[in-house]
């Protein structure tokens, strides 16, 4: 690839971050713009049907402006009224229409930022001129119009028309608009390379590509619906959440209706404006108003994180999950093994073997050669220049199993224990026992014995080793806390693999894994109930992919992988597996909360609403009003402004979620009951008290 | 004060003493192990079978287990009901007692059947001793068997795994009575009678009072019936001033007896659960809840009753306990029971389904009789009925699971079951009955002419005769306030209907439950389950218990027994 590819696409340079801010200022203006006018076009009763709680609160705010239009008529015709009901009703309507709005602005809010980034999604998809194969001959079509199974030409500076697989030829791509990562990648035929994704661009040489979507099915078109919300069905707990609202609305709906009689009975019939506002009160209008916000904000967050999840069931699953399965490379270690130490043979000086490995890996570009320079570095072996007439490099091959160079007439090879024994063996020399044991006994320690040798001397043994990733140790404790057991799966030894374990702090490692092995594992922990998540990305990890209860499958992976996982990686990260179960977590948890919080609420609202309906005709109920409301009137309006404000101030919260913390469930229950459930009952006698003050104040309520 | 509490420590330290053991002992019964008196009522149980014939092995899925409850329940109300129709027509007669109008007849059938025990007859007069023994007491035996079975079937549905079934109705109704209410029963009995409890079959006996004139006094087989009415929290009491009379409860050791065994079953069920569970602290955890609810109660009670009505001692009396009277507000109480009993046994029988009384719920200050009141608001699960306290206690846990579990992180599981939409469409349908039921009722009572009629007193005291009376019914209760006139057609009617929602469309959806859950897969706990078996979910219970009862209850509460009692300080009576 040249430089000026990677440059075409670098839109911001660094050193703008005051012009970016004031941008997103804009952005977030325009946002909210949008949430505001989104807010009244929800106010259409089709589009409140799928919440039925704040229908409910629609057609009381409904009823009591009818009220309001029938006194405004007799106030009109009758000159004079003794009790004028009209400002009163006017401030219930209104703030009753206000309820319903800010629910509806919280939905949109969490659906704004989600079209966003659709629009620019679909900017992409537009336009796309596919050069389709026929036979010998290419014709040019719309994108649009291709279909699963036609073969396509894309070539430097195109963009690939669809989702599909590289059948010929080898191209690197930029993938930026989908996982945001501006680096190209290489994409090839055949191998775990092969697939690309429509909207994507080559960069540099041609590709032959297969396609594997049908028109509007695409990846790019599954992740605008996602963005958008469109294909949003609800998940199990959301469905089980939304029939207890719906529960408690009837049984608050029962107690409205009653009471009537009850008051009728004891001489002090209740207006039906008072009435719907104790209603409206009582039921659930927080968590109802908020409940479809904090779903889309989950996947929203999902999203920042460059995660797509196909469904919000997968994201719920992931709050679930019992067993992690991780990959060793790439997730627990890093990608490569590091040389960390040299192990001479008797009689060999540490020098002389760092030297022979060093001069055995200066052409050597692999992680691990580089790490034995760098080690060698610490014993005062410099980099060198080798003049090219007396220097022949060995590259690596399956077959000899050793690389190195013949320098100034010396043959120096570094390699797999036995392959350098033989070579050392046939040049006349002879390995000693002494090389076989160290070898054995890096093995026993996890890590991979490489020999070193100079002619038919075999001068002992570089020490690789896995390196475990900083902070991972860490993170496990934390997940165990939570009651995540994490399961490594390696392809190593059982020895190597046990030592990398203990190392890292996995609960169990899978070693010598094959995908069967691994099907087996998720088989048996899902056959005990357990919920087990994993990261995959070749089309032999596909079958576990879709197995597992959360499948989250590498961008980089192939076409089978990515469809039989439930969510796709964009920046392909196996340790994300971790942030995605704390969403997932997240997400539950912010749904607990505010229904524990909007529940307890009513405790306060009753000692609001019920002394302020029957204290005119039984002053002795005062004594029930124990937050000194100031009068019936104000009392009521506190009620409903604040129930209606609760929802505004609770936006962000079911945006951003509730403060996720890596503890044991016990720990976790008692904060989050203090915080919502204790503090539910509290801030509603509070916050009513001071509406009530300020109503007065500002003479809004006698 | 301090000789009171001390006592009403001493009772619940009792209660537990009891429970633990009998709750053991009927984990082992329904899981089928040898207990020690397997070796003489095995071949009765086996008996029953081959005459009925049972297949004990058979296990029954939620469906044929609701249907056979069902049926059989409905085969009990009809024959108990032409019992009730014709007993004028029956033998075992002596004082001559008529047959019951179709409306009472219905009224009290379905009382008996649901283990309410609603008495809009009169005890000792309107019944014949067959009717006693033969339709009540054997019913006693049945209503309260079937309690079980149902709290028997849902622990099975939390505990079995992705099974279809939740056991044999026939089996767990016969282990019931056999093995665990006869035996009780027998020895209880025994007890009363030597206590003084009357025990014949002759109607009534004559005495000369003190002044010289002749008194006649009803007597029966009172002692047999007494023994499995206070066991089977049932309540219906063989005279109609119940557990304060004399002949029903003559002594203090057979109101404490009484007592104790009202709680015994409902309490000890509570360690049954745990037991089948494997975790015991499952159960202990259940327990403390309902003791922490228990104790609230009687505390309240307690108090106001104590406290009395501050008007008599404005007036002058008074009201301060001394060595010559008892103290606080004696309106409406046995001299022998006194403040400290009355209360306790007010909250102990309406905190489980009994209905027993041993004073007049209507003459206790208006606080003391909301409390009651609020009790069986609360969805009997204060102790609750024998097996209708724990079935109903378990739905509250799995709300409490379901509300407080998602802030774990979690999907909700209970006992390693996930609660799904499906179980909380069926808890929350059990829950709304009962508040449907009671609220519904009451607002026909004050809205219909029949049902103003029936009443006593105006003002807010008559709307809690109104009140009392649905919420007893739909509790399943059975005490009542006393002054609403209960044997009218309107009353008869409606509280029957009543009882049956109260009971039925309570237990049809606990048993799907039952068959949902068991069918689940259990999900095998760790660090990051929603713990259940700690003092937290105690704790959460209680919340969740307290919310859901107070915000459906609290207006209407608030025009009775609140209002009346700030009526009553304020200086004006009803």
């Amino acid at each position: 690839m040249s430089d000026a590819s990677i440059d075409m696409h670098v839109d911001t340079p660094p050193g703008t971050s005051a012009p970016r801010k004031r941008e997103a200022v804009a952005n977030s203006r325009a946002l909210i713009l949008q949430a505001v006018r989104e807010s009244f076009i929800k106010l259409n009763p089709m589009k409140l049907w799928h919440n039925p709680v704040m229908l409910v609160v629609e057609i009381g705010a409904a009823i009591v402006t009818f009220y309001v239009f029938a006194e405004l008529l007799v106030t009109v015709t009758r000159t004079f009224s003794s009790e004028n009901h009209l400002p009163f009703l006017i401030a219930i309507a209104f703030w009753l229409w206000f309820t319903v709005l800010f629910a509806n602005f919280a939905e949109a809010m969490a659906e704004g930022r989600g079209k966003a980034q659709a629009d620019t999604l679909r900017k992409m998809t537009t336009d796309t001129l596919a050069n389709l194969m026929k036979g010998e001959d290419i014709e040019q079509i719309p994108a649009a119009q291709l279909r699963r199974g036609d073969t396509v030409v894309v070539s430097a500076g195109e963009t690939i028309p669809g989702d599909g697989d590289v059948i010929n030829g080898i191209a690197s791509v930029d993938e930026s608009a989908i996982t945001g990562e501006s680096a190209p990648v290489i994409r090839e035929s055949g191998g775990d390379r092969s697939a690309v994704t429509g909207g994507t661009k080559v960069l540099s040489d041609r590709i032959i590509v297969q396609i594997t979507s049908e028109p509007g099915k695409t990846f790019l078109d599954r992740m605008i619906s996602l963005v958008e919300g469109a294909s949003r069905s609800k998940t199990p707990n959301e469905i089980a959440l939304d029939i207890l609202l719906v529960a408690l609305t009837m049984i608050f709906l029962l107690v409205t209706v009653t009471l009537e009689a009850f008051a009728v009975f004891s001489g002090n019939p209740v207006q039906v404006s008072v009435l719907i506002a104790l209603l409206v009160c009582l039921i659930p209008t927080t968590i109802g108003g908020l409940l479809s916000a904090i779903g889309i904000a989950g996947m929203d967050r999902l999203v920042q994180h460059n995660v797509l999840a196909m469904s919000g069931r997968a994201v719920e699953a992931a709050g679930d999950v019992n067993t992690l399965l991780l990959d060793k490379t790439g997730t627990i270690t890093l990608g490569n093994r590091q040389a960390a130490e040299f192990l001479p043979v008797t009689g060999v000086e540490v020098q002389e073997l760092a030297d022979a490995a060093q001069l055995a890996s200066i052409a050597d570009e692999t992680p691990e050669g580089r790490s034995i320079v760098v080690l060698a570095k610490q014993f005062g072996i410099r980099e060198r220049h080798l003049h090219a007439e007396d220097t022949t490099f060995i590259p690596f091959t399956a077959l000899t199993r050793m690389s190195g160079v013949d320098w100034q007439g010396h043959k120096i090879r570094k390699g797999a224990a036995d392959s350098v024994a033989a070579w050392v063996d046939s040049l006349g020399g002879h390995a000693s026992l002494e090389i076989e044991d160290l070898a054995r006994s890096v093995g026993e320690q996890g890590g991979t014995p490489l020999v070193v040798s100079i002619d038919d001397r075999a001068l002992g043994v570089v020490h690789l080793k896995d390196i475990v990733k900083g902070g991972i140790r860490e993170r496990f404790e934390q997940l165990r806390a939570m009651g995540i057991r994490t399961v490594m799966i390696t392809g190593d030894t059982p020895v190597t693999a046990a030592v990398i374990a203990r190392e890292a702090g996995v609960d169990d490692f899978l070693a010598q894994a094959t995908p069967e092995a691994k099907m087996e594992l998720i088989r048996k922990e899902q056959a005990q109930g357990k919920l087990v998540a994993m990261t995959g990305d070749g089309t032999n990890d596909a079958p576990a992919l879709a197995q597992a209860d959360v499948g989250v499958a590498m961008n980089t992976g192939t076409t089978a992988a990515k469809e039989a996982g439930n969510m796709v990686d964009l920046d392909s990260n196996p340790t994300k597996l971790i942030e995605i179960v704390e969403i997932g977590k997240q997400l539950l948890m912010t749904r607990g909360a505010l229904t524990t919080f909007s529940i307890a609420n009513d405790v306060a609202k009753y000692f609001a609403i019920i002394p302020a309906i029957f204290m005119v005709a039984y002053p002795e109920l005062r004594a029930l009003n124990i937050m000194g409301l100031n009068s019936p009137n104000s009392a009521i309006l506190s009620a409903v402004i604040f129930n209606a404000l609760v929802i505004v101030a609770l936006i962000p919260l079911s945006l951003k979620g509730v403060r996720y913390r890596p503890l044991g469930a016990g720990a976790v229950l008692r904060r989050n009951l203090l915080i919502y459930g204790l503090g539910g009952l509290v801030v509603p006698f509070v916050g009513i008290k001071l509406i009530d003050m300020a109503l007065v104040a500002l003479r809004l309520a006698a | 004060m301090a000789f009171d509490i001390a006592r009403l420590i001493g009772f619940v330290v009792l209660l537990t003493g009891i429970a633990v053991p009998l709750g053991l002992y009927m984990a082992r019964v329904y899981q089928g192990e040898k207990t020690w008196l397997t070796p003489v009522l095995a071949p009765v149980e086996r008996f029953v079978y081959r005459v009925g014939g049972v297949d004990p092995s058979g296990e029954m899925p939620w469906t044929v287990y609701a249907v056979s409850l069902l049926l059989f329940n409905f085969a009990c109300f009809t024959i108990l009901y032409a019992m009730l129709r014709f007993q004028g027509s029956l033998p075992l007669n002596p004082t001559g007692a008529v047959g019951m109008s179709p409306a009472l007849a219905f009224n009290t059938a379905v009382s008996f059947v649901t283990n309410t025990n609603w008495q809009a007859y009169a005890g000792e007069t309107g019944v014949s001793h067959l009717i006693q023994m033969a339709g009540f007491t054997w019913q006693n035996f049945i209503s309260a068997a079937t309690g079980i079975t149902v709290a028997i079937a849902l622990i099975r549905g939390l505990i079995r795994k992705e099974s279809r079934t939740v056991g044999n109705f026939w089996v767990d109704l016969t282990r019931t009575w056999l093995y665990v209410l006869l035996p009780i029963c027998l020895v209880l009995a025994v007890v009363f009678v030597s206590q003084g409890v009357v025990q014949t079959m002759a109607g009534s006996v004559s005495a000369t009072t003190v002044q010289g004139a002749t008194q006649t006094m009803s007597v029966g087989p009172v002692a047999s019936q007494e023994a499995v009415k206070v066991l089977g929290t049932n309540g219906g009491g063989f005279f109609n001033a119940n557990s304060a009379h004399p002949f029903e409860n003559p002594t203090p050791l057979t109101d404490l007896l009484q007592m104790l065994a009202i709680l015994a079953i409902p309490a000890g069920l509570t360690f049954t659960f745990g037991k089948m569970a494997g975790n015991l602290k499952q159960g202990v955890t259940v327990f403390a809840a309902m003791a922490i609810l228990f104790a609230l109660s009687v505390g309240v009670m307690y108090g106001f009753e104590t406290a009395g009505n501050p008007n008599l001692t404005k007036a002058g009396a008074d009201q301060v306990a001394s060595v010559t009277q008892a103290g606080g507000n004696m309106e409406g109480k046995e001299v022998r029971f006194g403040i400290t009993d009355s209360a306790l046994f007010g909250s102990v029988t309406t905190g489980a389904s009994c209905g027993a009384v041993n004073a007049s719920m209507s003459s206790m200050t208006p606080l003391a009789g909301g409390m009651a009141m609020l009790n069986i608001a609360l969805g009997e699960v204060v102790f609750g009925g024998a097996g209708a306290g724990l079935y109903g206690m378990l739905v509250f846990a799995i709300l409490a699971v379901f509300i407080a579990g998602l802030m774990v992180g979690r999907t909700p599981e209970f006992l390693g079951k996930k609660i799904g939409p499906k179980d909380i469409k069926l808890a929350m349908f059990a829950v709304l009955a009962l508040a449907a039921g009671i609220l519904g009722f009451a607002a026909l009572g004050v809205s219909t002419p029949a049902g103003m009629a029936g009443r006593l007193s105006v003002g807010p005291h008559g709307l809690s005769e109104i009140l009392y009376a649905f919420t007893s019914g739909v509790g399943n209760n059975g005490s009542a306030f006393a002054g609403l006139n209960a044997a009218s057609l309107f009353y008869t009617t409606t509280i029957g209907i009543a009882m049956l929602i109260g009971r039925y469309l309570f237990i049809v959806p606990v048993l799907a439950i039952a068959g949902s859950l068991a069918a689940k897969k259990q999900v095998p706990p760790s660090a990051g389950t929603f713990p259940t078996d700690t003092p937290m979910f105690s704790g959460l219970l209680v919340g969740v218990v307290v919310i859901v009862g107070a915000l459906t209850f609290f207006p209407v509460l608030a025009l009775g027994p609140v209002l009346e009692q700030l009526l009553m300080t304020a200086g004006k009576l009803f």
